[in-house]
């Protein structure tokens, strides 16, 4: 049994998201949306606007980012680097206000472009042209690939090219478990499902909260050297789950885990210092994946 | 027979507030019934007549039950249910 760290920080701005960001502006452009000038909208938890934003930059496009106001000072701070615009979001309904606002928003001002990573294909396309063909390319004995769940695009665009070139690799999803603030809703039915997910692309789904995301984070650091963002240690937990099952069922596996980013923009919640329990305290209420 | 049953903000108007409560069953859909008998009205909150409703995911040992057998999947002493509402990510 061997487990694969698939080391996404080490992308432009230092996430996964890069993927996804660029193939979104690249085909935007090539449908005609974009122009010189023109003002792109996104809602944003951080990562996929930090890297919007320095795509936009070197391409000429102003951005706008609704981020939700719970999360680390880092990603503020980056995205007013690289030059975006942010109108926050309230932390009580975390993304799903982010994506509400967004949507409010794109309709007042029609003359911006939403590229929408929720719903956007070439979100998902990426990593059915990139991550996936990497993957299989450096380990053809490949066979369970876990990843964060959010927008849905890595599992959606990995799961439905290994779908279509080695389909008994099992696709396997971590998904964060937040605070309660996040999840405080007026009604069951104002709930979201991103436009892009498919369940029929994955083998199974997992919940991981915040302890054992940083218990696996700091493992990850300590044992393997490797400094990670939070949600990583989400997708290790999961990946340790299935590695376990794995063992217990006497079969062998070669199982990639994404590392979605670097620990850098999320040093100031505290997550790298003091015990478990203190950092488990100091990330509550915060967006931290 | 115990089964754990986390409850969200948005459902603890059933259960007095209570975010933890006990229940029995040995499968997801009789945890659900002895839930609606306890605290009546919150089965309608998670099943229709599709089944799950949409919005809602359920896990067990926090293993998504979309991904197990649904209103199937069976239920062992000291497991723990989760239930929680769909919310964006990313």
């Amino acid at each position: 049994m061997r487990i694969w760290a698939k080391l996404e920080d080490r992308n432009p701005t230092g996430s996964v998201k890069d993927r996804a960001a660029l193939n979104m502006i690249r085909q935007a452009e090539a449908d005609g949306l974009l122009a010189p000038g023109c003002t792109l909208l996104e809602p944003t938890s951080g990562n996929t606007g930090i890297s919007l934003a320095m795509v936009a930059k070197q391409r000429g496009y102003r951005l706008i980012c609704v981020m939700p106001e719970n999360t680390s000072i880092e990603r503020t701070q980056l995205l007013t680097m690289w030059g975006a615009t942010i109108i926050t979001s309230p932390a009580a309904g975390g993304s799903n206000e982010a994506v509400r606002v967004a949507k409010g928003l794109a309709a007042e001002n029609p003359d911006w472009v939403m590229l929408y990573q929720y719903g956007n294909q070439a979100n998902a396309q990426a990593h059915y042209d990139t991550t996936g063909p990497e993957l299989l390319a450096d380990l053809p004995s490949i066979t369970h690939f876990v990843a964060g769940l959010g927008t849905t695009g890595t599992l959606m665009g990995v799961g439905r090219y290994f779908r279509d070139h080695k389909p008994d690799v099992q696709i396997v999803a971590a998904e964060p478990r937040y605070g309660e603030v996040v999840y405080g809703l007026r009604n069951l039915d104002e709930g979201f499902i991103p436009e892009l997910y498919d369940a029929s692309l994955l083998s199974s789904r997992f919940s991981v909260g915040p302890l054992d995301a940083l218990r696996r984070t700091r493992e990850l650091l300590e044992i393997e050297g490797i400094f990670a963002g939070i949600s990583t240690g989400a997708i290790l937990h999961a990946t340790l789950g299935v590695a376990k099952k794995v063992q217990q069922a006497g079969m062998s596996a070669d199982i990639a885990f994404i590392v979605c980013d670097g620990g850098w923009k999320y040093l100031s919640t505290g997550a790298y210092e003091g015990t478990l329990e203190e950092a488990e305290t100091a990330i509550e209420g915060q967006l931290w994946a | 027979m115990a089964i754990e049953v986390r409850v969200p903000t948005i459902l603890r108007e059933f259960t007095g507030g209570e975010k933890e409560v006990t229940a029995e069953g040995i499968t997801l859909q009789g945890v659900i019934d002895n839930l609606d008998a306890n605290y009546p009205g919150i089965g309608g909150r998670l099943i229709d007549d599709s089944g799950l409703r949409r919005f809602v995911n359920v896990y067990l040992n926090d293993e998504d039950v979309r991904f197990l057998d649904g209103l199937n999947t069976a239920v062992a002493d000291a497991d723990a249910i989760t239930i929680l509402p769909a919310v964006a990510g990313g």
